[in-house]
């Protein structure tokens, strides 16, 4: 290689920065996985030591960000296609897949054989568990075959709070697959409402997505259906008795206006192209939803405790 | 992109990796401490 051309690949050789690979963990799935299991460490009964709850949510959180920065890995052909993901890192080429790779086996390999070291097995299981299901069943498995993808995988988004409470407890109970079933349950209406204004970009990228192979009016049923079926999981931990009276209304009266809002989607005869409106209220309110429950019933747990 | 620019970025990436490795050190000694009862 003469200096000249060596001179050229210095000039066109990227480094990749630090929020490059910030970015590669999605930070904002993160979030939202790091305050359900939270809120999982917070309403499981029995004590744990700040440091090592600190440690067991660290370990969730690294776990989370090493299944997306896989996930980013194995979907960066995809990624390409789509306008809403074509900047990220890989398919922007930023960062050479090969190194994400490495860095989400790292992250994940780090975070079981923190979790088993210093908190406890059963929670380093349930999130290897996790990550498989992410990484091996939904990513590599579902996601490119099967309309029902998110139905499925939808369950790996589930897992944090019942990895928290096994964290505390060290064994998974009946109250803790109800955080699961709640978070299972809305994980399809949430989907199929953003999947309704984002089809043509899941069509191009040939994601079977179920708006792209049942056509949106079966896409709103089902929306109708899952929501249908949620909002009474959503009030089991009332009935159960690990949450109070306020967070009992909360589910009633949100469960409500998810149903509401659904069903307004249904009945909305104009398609998604000319007024998506509808499905993207249905959208913004699950993710509102979601974390009005979990928020109440970590205030109310913790208010309880308290006095 | 500017070589100076590159070398900026390859600090900031170092000075990262440099805190995550002292904060990963804090971490395993304060949990070890915990494990033994010392607070």
């Amino acid at each position: 290689m003469d200096i000249t051309s060596a001179n050229q690949d210095i000039a066109e050789y990227h480094l990749p920065s630090a929020g490059d690979y910030f970015s590669l963990l999605k930070p904002r799935v993160m979030s939202l996985v790091i305050f359900t299991a939270f809120i999982g460490l917070l309403v499981a009964p029995g004590e744990i030591h700040p440091v090592i709850g600190f440690t067991a949510i660290l370990c969730i959180a690294i776990a989370a960000g090493g299944s997306g920065c896989l996930n980013m890995w194995y979907e960066a052909d995809l990624d390409a296609k789509m306008a809403r993901t074509a900047d990220r890192p890989i398919p922007a080429g930023r960062i050479d897949a090969q190194s994400a790779l490495h860095f989400g086996v790292a992250l994940c390999f780090a975070s079981v054989l923190m979790m088993g070291l210093m908190v406890n097995v059963i929670a380093a299981v349930l999130l290897t568990v996790t990550i498989l299901f992410y990484v091996v069943v939904y990513t590599m498995w579902l996601k490119r075959r099967t309309a029902q993808n998110i139905v499925i995988g939808g369950a790996s988004g589930a897992f944090p709070p019942m990895v928290a409470w096994a964290a505390v407890t060290g064994d998974v109970s009946i109250d803790s697959v109800v955080l699961f079933a709640i978070i299972f349950m809305w994980t399809p209406p949430h989907f199929w409402a953003l999947s309704l204004f984002a089809c043509k970009d899941y069509a191009n990228a040939g994601v079977p997505m179920l708006p792209v192979v049942s056509g949106e009016a079966v896409t709103k049923k089902h929306i109708m259906f899952y929501t249908l079926a949620m909002v009474p999981v959503t009030i089991l931990p009332w009935y159960l008795g690990f949450a109070g009276v306020v967070y009992g209304a909360t589910s009633a009266l949100l469960g409500g206006m998810f149903i509401w809002l659904s069903y307004a989607l249904l009945s909305d005869k104009k398609t998604v192209d000319e007024n998506a409106g509808s499905a993207k209220k249905v959208f913004f309110f699950s993710i509102f939803y979601l974390f009005t429950l979990f928020a109440v019933l970590g205030i109310e747990n913790l208010t309880m405790r308290v006095l | 992109m500017p070589l100076h620019d590159e070398h900026k970025k390859r600090a900031s990436r170092n000075y990262a990796l440099a805190g995550i490795l002292l904060g990963m050190c804090a971490l395993f000694f304060v949990v070890t401490l915990v494990k033994l009862g010392v607070f």
